[in-house]
């Protein structure tokens, strides 16, 4: 057991921390929430600025300790995070890296890398959500294109997305999960209508997309016809595997300016909430080390898919998440109802994190019949 | 990095894994629940001779040279067979204590205001002025309460904290094991979805709470083994609580080995500083 890092890893740290203490002070501020262009043009370009320093493949391709320097990284510099390249960097990227072909390969992955196009993820039905094997937005072929049909919920980024990993049932006969398919859609195509969806925290971060004979062609299949249930697999393992490790150093640094605000206004001297806050200090200390577990065990395997591991801690995050914020209504007392003061609307969002990527009930399903091997049941 | 265990320390944890299951079965155990407040003196010895109170003695002093990680794991697997004795007190001892570091010597401790096994050890360290026994909740802790509180030491905070890390991985296993197998209303309880989401929460409660002792154990961090501490002491006892529950009624009895477990992790979780010194460091670490 071994905490410490490389020679050559301090070296890539060492540039990194360097290169984002000379381009930061560059950045403008991030655009408001509402406003969805504003923030592709940002996020975009900090993608193109990651790009043209060398650092762009970094979830990709560097070694998953390399990966984890660069979340510690810029998450300690302030620098921004994936935002709108969230699902192409994190999600299609890596699936059509894994399962694509080397033209598909060859057309998505640079434009990615480069922060010229997002996408967004199309998986999700009004009556598929967690039962995601319940979707019935139909593809029939017709030559070289699939035409299809249905509608889509909660795809965030949605609006200003230039491609959807969009999940569609190519054989509506056969077994739930087997007549399934992963398309990349573009979302310029004809038949495409976006509707924004307002959240509960009052920001317009999702949108329903309604399919009207939209024709896809083929080629842009991912994985063999029938076959996208595994292929979704993968990209799902990526989502709950990876996607939320930067946010555990982000939440311990919240945990330490929650400290410092309640020594501001006296909160601090309540003993009950001092302790709870000791008590987040553990967990997300300890959610770290899972981090790094994960991370460790992913070198020793030689990087690859992650495992149901993820589910595990994914669940155990979003409760945790959802923990601070309300730990952070109490440091704000009254003025944890005024959404202009910080963390109100983070509170809001944490909502969404025992719901989104698989409910943790889901999660608990998986981590009990994959991990313990307990029988499968509904 | 390599946050993960190395070939030796496998071979180390199985090591210790086969000779607890020798020497420590299910039928030792009964029989040592059936005959309280007595030491397998031969028991102890041979964890003397395998190294287990000299683990971390340097070589030129007759011990094994090796360092905290390895003593967690050791400890997580004494955890596991639910070994009785003050190991932690003698373990510690080892190198100060004549004898302690071989098995030759039992030796307890004050810990908070409590010392395990007084009467059964050869030498204690602390106060015991006062001592007064409690008829112990725990068959096979016998218990002493002292008036002035002893000084713990973190070391032995973190292998307390292993030990729990062991309860939780075992009420765990026995939890899914028992849920696999038990059958009500034609099917395996653990086919129910709030059987699963119990089971489930059991092994996420003892993941999070194993990579945080794994990690204090490599830094000796005061506010990693607090850490540590909180999270181990919650996944064994809250463990062996859902444990009980996943056995249902058969869990409630004497014969089901499940209270054994409960009953030691709530032993442990006394030791030493306790839940409020430990959340009090952590926060003093937050706003310093």
């Amino acid at each position: 057991m071994d905490l410490s890092y490389t020679p050559e890893e301090e070296e890539f740290r060492a540039r990194l921390r360097e290169w984002l203490a000379k381009v930061l002070p560059t950045l403008p501020d991030r655009p408001a929430p509402e406003d969805w262009p504003g923030r592709r043009a940002y996020d975009l370009g900090w993608q193109r600025m990651l790009h043209d320093a060398g650092y762009a493949d970094v979830h990709w391709d560097a070694s998953p300790t390399t990966r984890l320097i660069f979340l510690e990284e810029t998450e300690e510099a302030g620098a921004p995070y994936v935002g709108a390249n969230f699902v192409g960097l994190l999600h299609a990227g890596p699936t059509i890296a894994a399962e694509g072909t080397a033209e598909q390969r060859a057309r998505w992955l640079p434009p990615i890398l480069r922060g010229e196009e997002v996408w967004c993820q199309g998986f999700s039905e009004p009556g598929a959500g967690s039962d995601l094997a319940a979707l019935r937005t139909r593809a029939r072929r017709e030559g070289d294109d699939y035409v299809v049909s249905g509608s889509k919920i909660w795809t965030s980024h949605a609006e200003v997305a230039d491609w959807c990993e969009l999940l569609v049932r190519t054989d509506p006969d056969a077994p739930r999960r087997r007549g399934i398919s992963w398309l990349a859609m573009p979302m310029d195509a004809e038949g495409i209508t976006v509707r924004p969806l307002r959240t509960l925290a009052g920001s317009a971060e999702f949108a329903e997309v309604f399919l009207d004979e939209v024709r896809v062609p083929v080629a842009n299949r991912v994985g063999a016809e029938h076959d996208g249930w595994r292929v979704t697999m993968v990209t799902l393992s990526f989502e709950r595997g990876t996607a939320f490790v930067g946010e555990v150093l982000a939440c311990r640094r919240v945990l330490g300016q929650l400290a410092c605000a309640a020594r501001e206004n006296g909160r601090w001297d309540d003993p009950v909430l001092r302790r709870r806050l000791g008590r987040l200090e553990a967990e997300f200390r300890a959610l770290w080390r899972l981090t790094q577990w994960n991370v460790s065990a992913a070198e020793v395997s030689g990087g690859g898919v992650p495992g149901v591991g993820g589910s595990l801690f994914k669940l155990r995050y979003s409760h945790a998440r959802q923990d601070l914020y309300d730990a952070a209504a109490d440091v704000l007392g009254p003025d944890r109802l005024d959404l202009d003061r910080p963390w109100v609307l983070d509170r809001l969002s944490s909502l969404s994190y025992t719901i989104a990527a698989g409910t943790s009930q889901i999660q608990r399903t998986i981590v009990a019949e994959r991990m313990l091997g307990l029988p499968r049941g509904r | 990095m390599r946050f993960q265990l190395t070939d030796d320390q496998h071979a180390l944890r199985a090591g210790v894994r086969q000779l607890l299951e020798r020497r420590f079965g299910h039928e030792a155990l009964r029989a040592a629940v059936d005959a309280p407040g007595r030491l397998d003196r031969g028991l102890w010895r041979a964890l003397g001779e395998a190294g287990f109170f000299a683990l971390r003695l340097p070589e030129a002093r007759g011990g094994v040279g090796l360092g905290l990680p390895e003593a967690v794991l050791v400890f997580e697997e004494a955890g596991r067979a639910l070994l009785p004795g003050p190991l932690v007190a003698t373990h510690l001892a080892a190198g100060s204590v004549p004898g302690a570091a071989t098995g030759e010597t039992v030796v307890a401790a004050v810990d908070g205001e409590l010392v395990e096994w007084l009467d059964g050890a050869d030498a204690v360290l602390g106060d015991t002025s006062g001592a007064v026994p409690l008829r112990s909740l725990d068959p096979l802790t016998p218990l002493h309460r002292v008036p002035v509180a002893g000084v713990t030491d973190p070391v032995g905070s973190l292998l307390t904290a292993a030990e729990q890390l062991g309860t939780a991985g075992r009420v765990c296993e026995l939890a899914a094991q028992h849920a696999r197998t038990r059958e009500q209303f034609g099917r395996p309880v653990g086919a129910f979805q709030a059987v699963q989401h119990l089971c489930a929460d059991l092994l996420v409660r003892a993941e999070i709470a194993r990579v945080a002792v794994y990690a204090a154990a490599v830094t000796a961090d005061p506010a990693d083994i607090a850490a540590a501490r909180l999270l181990a002491d919650e996944a064994a006892v809250r463990g062996a609580r859902d444990c009980l529950q996943v056995h249902g009624g058969m869990g409630f009895t004497w014969e089901a080995d499940v209270h054994l477990h409960l009953k030691r992790a709530w032993v442990r979780a006394q030791r030493g500083d306790g839940d409020t010194q430990s959340e009090e460091l952590l926060a003093a670490r937050l706003a310093g």
